[in-house]
């Protein structure tokens, strides 16, 4: 299969991997499954403003799953909850230019951004 | 050709050895013999035909059969195609069920599936965990209307070498036509078909150093098997595969088979050497697992998971070797291999397999290239892992509820 040259990039160089220690101002997403050949793991880190300070990533999956990861960490950052949260998978596929085939994994990186959204959210209200 | 990645694929396929390359040369110009073998009333004709003949004989040679058992065909699949719905299209009077495994290649599994479209009724067994079907399950399996039993000799995916001679003996015993799919393991595993009761046997040119497009089905004389033509047409090969022989193709196969059944024994040993040379390369990494059996298994094949690290990405990472995730045929597709799930493997394990297949070509050098990428390679996945992550924690990762999508 033929990748775009930012998928390779991202791929290469992947873009705030890592893992943040847990405490109410984190949230932590995870989605996917093992048997379907990918999971993510997303954590954001938010402000005292609401304001995504920090955001890490892992992931087991494909090339375009770890770009599509790789690439929403760096968009996330900076942004408030609100604005993370619009982020859809269409303009993650069109950024990367990925294919029919591996557009579930852009998919999954906006589920990753939400499911770490909720628990951030979860947190605060409880 | 410097920038080329190391070729690790020879399970999918091989190149045409050079030898074999210079005498298929000899049979399609002008100058050389490019005869109809089938026109019986001149001197080009005759030579095609000789030539033709030689090349039957050193097939023949290979599995020690009788030259008049061997007819070509397209390879492999189309082997299977013919060996498999040609009997049943025969037989079908004395019964309609067929006993098959799961982790056939998929000439054989969709031969049967359109059989069971044709009113056949067709068993697929389990393979046992080391990737082998056991003698009693596929006892267990015939019925008295069975007409054919079809198991492969060695596996395309895990190499594994399944024990033909027994199952013939069996088959024998119950008058059952025994099919084998030999395309990996001709020139890898001795066959010799005066001991082994096997009924029908495909061969393939290409996966041992000859030219695509040629292969070639034995069907043994004593006792007579029939079968049913698949293609119709001028009555070539006694009437089972109607056709103009390609001779250039035939003469390769020959050579390649005259070449294999020469070197055999000499390039086993050192495949044999190179694999376990990989083996102990890899032997200090952690959450490695091989498919299949070790023991019963052609040296030319690994095939590997790498717990917690996705296949595809890393063909990715490894670009620099030429290897296959997966099911080479499938590897278009997301399926994780039906191979090594048959074998009980779990999906994710499934889905971190590379099947590694070495070959006449294959250096030592090259051996230590892959072993070096591996373990650099492997180890940047996994830190990039969250699945590696879990496992370092020690959470068990079949306890978790995965939001399957």
């Amino acid at each position: 299969m033929a990748y775009s040259e930012k998928v390779l990039d991202h791929y290469e160089n992947p873009r705030n991997v890592g893992t943040i220690d847990e405490d109410e101002s984190v949230g932590t997403g995870m989605v996917g499954a093992p048997a379907c050949g990918d999971v993510m793991r997303l954590q954001i880190k938010v402000g005292n403003d609401g304001i995504i300070e920090d955001a890490k990533f892992k992931t087991y999956g494909c090339g375009s799953a770890i770009a599509s990861s790789s690439l929403v960490t760096e968009w996330i950052k900076g942004k408030s909850l609100d604005d993370a949260e619009q982020i859809n998978n269409m303009a993650i596929a069109e950024e990367l230019a990925l294919p029919p085939v591996k557009i579930h994994c852009s998919v999954l990186a906006e589920d990753a951004i939400k499911a770490a959204i909720k628990d951030y959210k979860s947190k605060q209200s409880a | 050709m410097t920038n080329n990645p190391i070729y690790l694929d020879y399970s999918a396929t091989t190149p045409v050895d050079k030898r074999v390359a210079e005498v298929m040369c000899q049979y399609l110009t002008y100058e050389g013999v490019f005869g109809n073998p089938a026109s019986r009333s001149h001197k080009y004709g005759w030579d095609a035909e000789k030539a033709v003949e030689v090349a039957r004989q050193n097939v023949a040679d290979l599995i020690n059969a009788d030259p008049r058992e061997i007819v070509w065909t397209s390879g492999a699949t189309e082997s299977d195609n013919l060996a498999i719905k040609g009997v049943a299209h025969f037989y079908h009077k004395k019964g309609k069920h067929i006993v098959t495994s799961k982790t056939e290649h998929k000439a054989v599994l969709d031969s049967c599936r359109q059989l069971e479209r044709e009113g056949f009724e067709v068993t697929y067994l389990d393979p046992q965990d080391d990737g082998l079907v056991s003698l009693e399950s596929i006892e267990n399996a015939i019925r008295e209307d069975t007409i054919l039993v079809s198991i492969m000799h060695v596996n395309n995916e895990i190499g594994v070498i399944q024990d033909i001679a027994a199952i013939g003996e069996l088959c024998r015993s119950r008058k059952i036509v025994f099919h084998v799919d030999a395309a990996q393991s001709a020139g890898k595993v001795a066959i010799d078909m005066q001991q082994m009761k096997v009924d029908l046997l495909s061969l393939s040119a290409h996966k041992i150093y000859g030219p695509k497009g040629i292969g070639a089905l034995y069907v043994r004389r004593k006792p007579r098997i029939r079968l049913e033509a698949q293609m119709h047409g001028g009555g070539h090969e006694r009437g089972m595969r109607s056709g103009t022989l390609a001779t250039h193709q035939i003469v390769g196969m020959g050579e390649a088979f005259l070449i294999a059944r020469q070197e055999m024994e000499e390039e086993l040993k050192r495949i044999h050497d190179l694999r376990e040379y990989f083996l102990d390369g890899i032997k200090d990494m952690e959450e490695v697992y091989i498919n299949g059996s070790l023991e019963n298994r052609v040296p030319h094949n690994l095939n590997i998971s790498f717990n917690y690290v996705e296949g595809e990405s890393l063909l990715m990472a490894i670009d620099d070797l030429a290897v296959s995730s997966g099911s080479a045929c499938t590897s278009a597709s997301l399926e994780p291999s039906y191979v090594l799930r048959a074998l009980g493997r779990s999906d994710e394990l499934a889905h971190s397999s590379i099947r590694f297949s070495i070959g006449r070509f294959t250096t030592r050098a090259d051996i230590d290239h892959a072993l070096e990428l591996l373990h650099v390679k492997i180890q940047k996945l996994r830190d990039l892992s969250p699945l590696w992550d879990m496992y370092k924690a020690g959470i068990d990762l079949s306890t978790i509820e995965w939001s399957a999508h």
